[in-house]
């Protein structure tokens, strides 16, 4: 017998090997893994000009226009070039409201409008101090904020882009600007790194962390850990070996425009930007059979090889306006948990996190945003940005988003968001002057050319920013269970089906109650036998 | 139950049958198992590694399904099968009313006839009906990536996998009512010692009626 045990059991072994779904890391890579070595093989920089040896870099400069037109003077395209450019115009080419130069509002500072000099010391020019800037300006654009490699310009944060022209402390963080050395800046210039796109784009909102929650200071010198591709123990990349470039435009989304509008691979086409993932991985990136490389339809990289963001330094995820205006407790800034401030003032109430579990949503790599002339219904959240997509658009996935929370305020009669002045001198009415937010809001929406009824009160609004830097090594990626169960990441997600997550629950109910009549059939059957048993037994021995 | 009849002993169930019946047995058991976890029932190996493992098994009783449909046309135990309504509502009775009362199963086993009426109904519904449209649809579930390309992306998800999963309800269904029948003979473990060895004891003397005799040719 126990022989005949052994024959099915060996039988059935036989029959399902390669059933252990252990990884066996002897394998080779995974193809999208080899494609993408392959991809960005290429290491070395190289260069046929020596900048520290043109004379017209050698002469005597005293603000930035004068370097930009020594710049201009041989690359004579480029500022051309530059002003066609989303970094130059802050507007969406497609509709000139929407864009941060425009009327777009966010849920961090709103809008830039009369706010100009605090927000355009990000902008790659000179002098974008108010609505007259005249964007036609060739030697306005701002070449050495991207390209300088010594680390030493920086623009003071409320001077328009410009630098300053002698020591400079910002009273709001205590730093000391310092004029550069205008020579040494500029003979530094060369591609840019990651210190040139950071000194922006890591600070966005106005802080370390503000606005994207995956890009912030961490992400200059990464660890591997953070980021798999900037990893200074790995990689090692640059902004720009993803966000590839022609002619001044760097590859990224334009607010309702994506990146590319194709996924493609560069094997299908070699000109196309390596700013998806799939540029360099390819459409089934994971090794033969692995069931990961038939969700790359339905589900971004980023969905599953960025568990968490802001893993390093904190986000802010939450900005209430609506405290802002009065000292707490007769303190004008108040510290919360993770070294950020709790409550401040000028800005009302924060909430900062790390280690966040991004928001899924459908996600075609379009974001929409609403400006301040849209209507908007102010008796529930109002999202102020929202990725569109959806589940049977073949370019759409499953993407990871950080959602930024709020209050901000909105005029109750017109039903629109409002654009407050905030910065600015206490007679210009600026809030941050005042604390006045009436004052403000009219300022701030006349200087718009918008109406405002002079009622306002404050709505709570969400922010959407894509999840997609601090790729976490394959090893971190998530597990099945993080969306196949029924605490999934993706509970609110509709329109698929997913294993794990959904069930009828009638049909749940019906087939255990089948199963348990069964059970309970058998066991009052099983039961009625043996008591019976007994009686037929005891009728038996009766004489 | 145990009369005091003669005994003998009669070989029932050849050795590939018995091969059939316990990897079968294996497979459904283990693919239920993975299966209610992928379903979200509980958590025991972790989603991924249950999915695996119920993919293979599933395509690994795929296979044994073939076998054992090969088996029973060439063997011709097919004939095992068919179903009848002779003596049906009399095996019903013994189960509800008889079996309480000690008394004898109104059908004997043989060789020639191995099923009762209410065995044959049961095992030809189970595995002419249940257990290929329990494979038909994993299969469907499995492909899902193929179906745009097949022509079904017309065909839901969520439909496919409710249907497997009530499927997978009745199969565990009739395992419970299964093991429990076991049981019934002329002792607990009689049955399932004789799917083990292939020898049933069955009375002395018993008749096979010439219509339940699988041999017959029809």
């Amino acid at each position: 017998m126990p022989r005949i045990l052994i024959w099915p059991l060996a039988v059935l072994f036989l029959m399902v090997p390669g059933a252990a779904p252990a990884e066996d890391a002897e394998l080779g890579d995974a193809p999208g893994r080899a494609l993408a070595r392959q991809a960005v093989m290429e290491r070395e920089r190289w260069t046929t000009a020596d900048h520290s040896r043109f004379d017209t870099l050698n002469q005597e400069f005293k603000s930035g226009p004068e370097v930009t037109r020594a710049c201009l003077s041989c690359h004579n395209e480029s500022a051309l070039q530059f002003h066609q450019t989303i970094h130059w115009t802050w507007r969406d080419p497609k509709d000139s409201d929407v864009g941060k130069g425009g009327l777009s509002i966010n849920n961090f500072c709103i809008n830039i409008q009369s706010n100009e000099p605090r927000c355009t010391s990000c902008h790659a020019g000179y002098g974008w101090k108010d609505k007259t800037f005249d964007l036609a300006q060739q030697d306005k654009v701002d070449c050495l904020v991207c390209h300088e490699q010594t680390g030493t310009y920086k623009k003071f944060p409320t001077k328009a882009g410009h630098v300053v022209d002698e020591p400079t402390v910002f009273p709001e963080s205590g730093e000391t600007f310092m004029p550069p050395n205008w020579n040494k800046v500029a003979q530094s210039v060369s591609r840019p790194t990651r210190n040139n796109c950071g000194g922006c784009h890591f600070y966005g909102g106005g802080g370390d962390g503000v606005k994207h929650g995956d890009m912030d200071s961490s992400m200059f010198k990464p660890s591997k850990a953070l980021d798999v591709h900037m990893g200074v123990d790995g990689q090692n990349f640059d902004c720009v070996r993803c966000h590839t470039t022609e002619e001044h435009r760097i590859a990224g989304r334009i607010y309702a425009t994506p990146a590319v509008p194709h996924r493609k691979s560069l094997i299908e086409d070699d000109m196309i930007p390596k700013i998806r993932c799939e540029s360099c991985h390819g459409a089934t990136p994971h090794k033969r059979g692995q069931k990961a490389n038939d969700h790359t339809d339905k589900v971004a990289c980023q969905s599953c090889h960025i568990p968490e963001f802001a893993r390093v330094n904190p986000t802010k995820m939450w900005w209430d306006w609506s405290t802002a205006g009065k000292k707490r407790d007769g303190e004008q800034k108040v510290m919360g948990p993770l070294g950020k401030p709790s409550f401040d003032m000028k800005k009302g109430d924060f909430r900062w996190e790390k280690d966040v579990t991004p928001e899924y949503f459908w996600f075609n790599g379009a974001i929409s945003t609403l400006t301040a002339k849209d209507v908007i219904d102010p008796t529930g959240v109002v999202p102020v940005s929202w990725p569109l997509g959806e589940p049977a658009d073949p370019d759409s996935r499953i993407h990871p988003f950080k959602v930024h929370g709020g209050k901000q305020p909105y005029d109750k009669v017109n039903k629109t968001l409002l654009i407050p002045h905030l910065f600015g001198k206490k007679e210009t009415g600026a809030f941050w002057g005042n604390f006045d937010w009436k004052l403000a809001l009219e300022k701030g929406m006349d200087y718009a050319g918008l109406p405002f009824s002079g009622e306002y009160d404050f709505v709570e609004t969400t922010y959407v920013f894509p999840t997609t830097h601090m790729v976490a090594p394959k090893e971190k990626a998530l597990d099945c269970a993080a969306c196949h169960s029924r605490q999934s990441r993706l509970a609110g997600l509709t329109g698929i089906y997913m294993p794990g997550r959904d069930r009828m629950d009638i049909l749940d109910m019906a087939g255990w109650g089948i199963v348990l009549l069964s059970l309970a059939g058998a066991l009052l059957h099983g039961l009625g036998r043996i008591i019976m048993k007994g009686n037929n037994r005891k009728e038996g021995n009766r004489p | 139950m145990n009369n005091g009849a003669n005994k003998i002993k009669i070989y029932l169930y050849s050795k590939f049958e018995r091969f059939w019946h316990w990897a079968q047995a294996i497979l459904i058991v283990f693919l239920l198992i993975t299966g209610f976890e992928a379903h979200g029932t509980y958590s025991l190996m972790g989603y991924g590694t249950a999915v695996a493992w119920h993919n293979w098994l599933g395509i690994a009783w795929l296979v044994l399904y073939v076998f054992i449909v090969f088996w029973l046309l060439t063997t011709g135990e097919w004939r095992q099968y068919t179903p009848t309504t002779r003596k049906l509502i009399d095996v019903a009775r013994y189960y509800a009313i008889g079996i309480f009362q000690g008394k004898p199963h109104p059908v004997k086993k043989a060789r020639d006839a191995k099923h009762n009426p209410l065995q044959r109904l049961t095992y030809m519904g189970l595995s002419a009906i249940l257990l290929p449209a329990q494979m038909a649809t994993g299969l469907l579930y499995y492909t899902y990536n193929n179906w745009p390309e097949w022509g079904l992306s017309g065909l839901s998800l969520a439909a496919v996998a409710a249907l497997h999963t009530a499927l997978a309800f009745l199969i565990l269904s009739f395992l419970v009512i299964h093991i429990y029948m076991t049981t019934t003979g002329h002792s607990l473990t009689a049955h399932v010692a004789a799917m083990f060895s292939g020898w049933e004891e069955v009375e002395e003397g018993t008749e096979v009626e010439e219509w339940e005799k699988a041999s017959q040719k029809i």
